[in-house]
């Protein structure tokens, strides 16, 4: 049940990250939220969307980041306050037309939030885009708490419109999908009006042309901005101190890690030794408040997550401060006190704060751990797999059929979704290079040329029907353009179904539902030049013959559509297709000469290998009934009966 | 009715499965029976990709104080509710003690290892005696297949919930229940998941 719609209360309730920071928005009148989806950023739009028919908020799902991006910034110069959600590899994407307009500035508040995964839990990488901030020069605010979460993020349209420039928040995981106690603060009854000035002179920022030059003026105008930011930052209420007046140590943090600190001098019964300089304004720093916690001792470790930002940019002001407050010792990432890549936890701290000290810290359980390791030993990892009923997994048996049967060594090119796992055995290893969005098709663009070089492998990409959109076109247009030759496959699940099914584009829907015109795929590879197909994955046979087909076609760039909705959309969530069952009198066991080919191989969740009987049976609790088993099985024993 | 309390502050409690056992749906239902009960709870949970297939883990620290982290230290988890046998051991390896409390449903969701053939699941039997050594006490139960005579597997979550209830270590009760229902799912829903709940007060109880 959505809560943000709820009025101001005393009381705390339960909210998630990314509802606070979609609370905050609220409070701050927010009129225009945009963003593309991607874990862990997605549930703010979400959030947004769902309160968005109430109130006078648009809330709109980008084609990419940037273009998301380039939507709020209108909002902003028409005078709105705007906001743009996306995860940390969005930035990435965003960071052409974000260079350009921290350099032009904005008009009503503008805030960027950017949901990192430090650890990759869901994510090709561990990026961190802080940097930006510095790259960009633009303040950076980081939440450190659930409450903080949604002041911190009201507060940056505030401080936008005091320097008139966009403001990042970054969040992180175990914040942004963490839940804690929240209290809400008062909605504003909002009456937007968007008109753009365009008028005025071309140096007024508020009535003239919105624009990065005259470059060398605008450059010191935006840093102008900063040092306003800084004296915000002096006096802000999100950072904080807490220890004696004069530690042992200062423990400087910021964002999930500050939980960890806290933590950490607690278990370590040092919270009357060690100083925790907690700061919400993380870039640029503000030099008297550094000062004044610097100056407490003289060691100093920091402690954050991915890259040494924080570690770095301290080390600058202590080093600019040394003739105020002396010589310091700062641990952190670059000494190896802080491990320098992975997600941190309350006992990688403890260790870190342990080593600092000179203390040393057992661990609470130090036998117990070896008795219970020694029992988990007969638990196998989980690893991940395609749902059951998933078209992927059906796709990618196809697509690893044919080229075995096509035998020229051919390969596919991956991309970002839930079909990344077609590297890893539930896709039967059969993508060979996973990098960005949008990169498979770019980098089979580029092997299709290579046939002038004595190249003969068929090279092939996949990618998903948000993929599609969101940077594919550009590659798919330079293919043919360049006549390239390869084949597209679409897995076409209707959905962004990764990060929880988010509509895009090709659907005929908004984020809260609303009507909207959907693009054809289809259609557009067509009237680009290319030779289009369209099968329904779970029918094997006809998918490999297409395929084999396109493959065989000489010339140009070939696309496949695999068209089936994804097995956790609304529409196919708990409905089955078909009944499954194994004939026992059938299934031939290790006697029959597939070697397990539906175990074994194809590995479907919702099969179970039962070792006594050596059979095949179905698991009804897992099974979603799509039937496709029963294609690959050569003895005829996996049986479907349809249900009416 | 005095004011409740809790016998550890925090009190860490591990909810731990596989994806798409309705993990996360019972770290939310269990957070707001907390918060209904005047303490705080902050939760941490994976999920995203880990929803493939994969183990999931939802962190659970109540107290009477808001600032705990979304990660539970090593060694120091109170109870461990697993909605899947072998995840109870994986949990257990980490995050386990000598005091630690155990709530299992014990109904297997094969491993892609198993399904095809490289490793075997482990025993039942095996399982539950590595469980009872390693905790100071332990509950087995079978929610899943009672959850499937209701209708759907999911509801062994919430009948789990219920198993939680009728341990008596945390101060929760039926109507906590009630008002978190209310919170996490629509009317309709709700009713389903009280008939889940109570069976599972009442699986343990018997």
């Amino acid at each position: 049940m959505n809560t943000l719609r709820s009025r101001s209360e005393h009381t705390p309730r339960l909210v998630m990250g990314n509802e606070a920071i979609a609370r905050g928005a609220l409070e701050a009148g927010v009129s225009v939220a945009t963003g593309y989806p991607g874990t862990p950023s997605s549930e703010i739009i979400e959030n947004l969307a769902r309160v968005s028919a109430g109130r006078d908020v648009y809330v709109e799902w980008g084609v990419n980041e940037k273009v998301a991006m380039e939507v709020a910034a209108a909002a902003s110069f028409a005078g709105l306050r705007s906001l743009c959600v996306m995860k940390q590899n969005g930035v990435n994407v965003a960071s052409d037309f974000l260079l350009h307009l921290a350099s032009s500035g904005t008009r009503g508040g503008m805030v960027l939030v950017s949901c990192e995964d430090p650890g990759a839990l869901s994510s090709a990488n561990e990026g961190d885009s802080r940097h930006f901030s510095r790259l960009l020069e633009v303040p950076l605010l980081e939440p450190g708490s659930f409450q903080e979460a949604k002041d911190i993020t009201k507060w940056a349209f505030d401080l936008s419109e005091e320097i008139r420039n966009v403001i990042m928040v970054r969040s992180v995981t175990r914040l942004s999908h963490a839940s804690g106690s929240v209290v809400y603060g008062e909605m504003p009854e909002t009456k937007p009006h968007a008109f753009f000035s365009h008028d005025g002179d071309i140096l007024d920022p508020m009535r003239g042309p919105v624009i990065s030059g005259p470059v060398e003026y605008k450059h010191k105008k935006q840093q102008e901005k900063l040092q306003k930011a800084i004296a915000f930052f002096e006096e802000s209420p999100f950072n904080t101190y807490t220890g004696p007046d004069t530690p042992e140590l200062l423990c400087v943090t910021s964002s999930a890690a500050g939980f960890y600190c806290k933590e950490a001098l607690r278990l370590l019964g040092v919270e009357g030794r060690v100083g925790l300089l907690k700061l919400g304004t993380t870039w640029p720093l503000p030099p008297r408040l550094m000062e004044k916690y610097l100056r407490l001792t003289d060691k100093i470790l920091i402690v954050e997550e991915v890259i040494p930002f924080l570690e770095e940019n301290v080390k600058i002001m202590a080093a600019e401060l040394s003739p105020k407050i002396g010589a310091k010792v700062l641990h952190g990432k670059r000494d190896g006190f802080i491990p320098s890549a992975g997600e941190l936890n309350p006992d990688i701290v403890i260790a870190a704060v342990a080593k600092t000290l000179g203390m040393t810290y057992g661990s609470p359980a130090a036998t117990y751990t070896q008795r219970a390791t020694q029992a988990a030993a007969c638990v196998p990892v989980r690893d991940l797999a395609f749902c059951p009923g998933c078209p992927h997994r059906a796709s990618f048996w196809s697509i690893h059929n044919v080229l075995r049967m096509d035998a020229r060594q051919g390969f596919v090119c991956g991309d970002i979704g839930c079909y990344s796992l077609g590297i890893s055995p539930t896709g039967f290893g059969t993508l060979k290079t996973l990098h960005a969005m949008g990169s498979g098709t770019g980098l089979a663009s580029g092997f299709g040329s290579l046939g002038r070089f004595g190249m003969d492998q068929p090279a092939l990409a996949v990618t998903g029907d948000s993929t599609f959109f969101h940077a594919v076109l550009p590659a798919l247009v330079n293919a043919i353009h360049n006549k390239s030759e390869i084949t597209l496959v679409v897995l076409d699940n209707s959905g962004t179904a990764m990060t929880g099914f988010q509509p895009h584009p090709g659907l005929p829907v908004d984020a809260a539902g609303k009507e909207l015109i959907a693009l054809d795929i289809v259609r557009i590879c067509e009237a680009m030049g290319a030779t289009v197909r369209i099968c329904n994955p779970f029918y094997l046979k006809e998918t490999e013959r297409i395929l084999l087909e396109l493959l065989e076609k000489r010339g140009g760039v070939k696309v496949i559509v695999l068209k089936k909705t994804c097995a956790l959309s609304p529409e196919r969530k708990g409905k089955k297709d078909f009944n499954m069952f194994v004939n026992p009198a059938v299934c031939l066991g290790d006697d029959c000469g597939c070697n397990r080919l539906c175990t074994r191989i194809f590995k479907c969740p919702g099969l179970i290998w039962n070792r006594e009987k050596t059979v095949a049976e179905i698991d009804d609790i897992i099974c979603v009934g799509c039937g496709v088993c029963a294609s690959i099985c050569p003895s005829g024993a996996i049986q479907r009966k349809e249900i009416t | 009715m005095g004011k409740a309390t809790i016998d550890f502050d925090p009190f860490n409690l591990i909810i731990t499965g596989v994806g798409g056992q309705g993990n996360v749906m019972a770290s939310r239902v269990v957070g707001n029976m907390i918060i209904e009960k005047g303490f705080h709870v902050t939760i941490g949970e994976t999920f995203g990709a880990s929803q493939r297939g994969g183990s999931v883990m939802s962190h659970l620290r109540i107290s009477t104080d808001s600032g705990f982290s979304p990660q539970i230290p090593k060694g120091r988890a109170h109870m461990v509710i697993a909605l899947e046998p072998t995840e109870a051991l994986r949990v257990l390896k980490d995050y386990g003690n000598p005091s630690v409390y155990v709530l299992c449903n014990m109904r297997p969701i094969q491993f892609v290892a198993v399904i095809c053939g490289d490793q075997p699941y482990p025993a039942l039997d095996t399982i539950i005696q590595s469980i009872r050594e390693l905790s100071k006490q332990a509950w087995f139960l079978n929610t899943t297949d009672a959850a499937l005579k209701l209708g759907n597997p999911i509801l062994g979550n919430i009948m789990i919930v219920g198993a939680l209830v009728a341990t008596g270590l945390l101060p929760l009760d039926r109507d906590s229940f009630k008002a978190a229902i209310g919170r996490v799912v629509s009317p309709e829903k709700a009713k389903v998941n009280l008939a889940a709940f109570e069976q599972g007060l009442t699986m343990l109880r018997t």
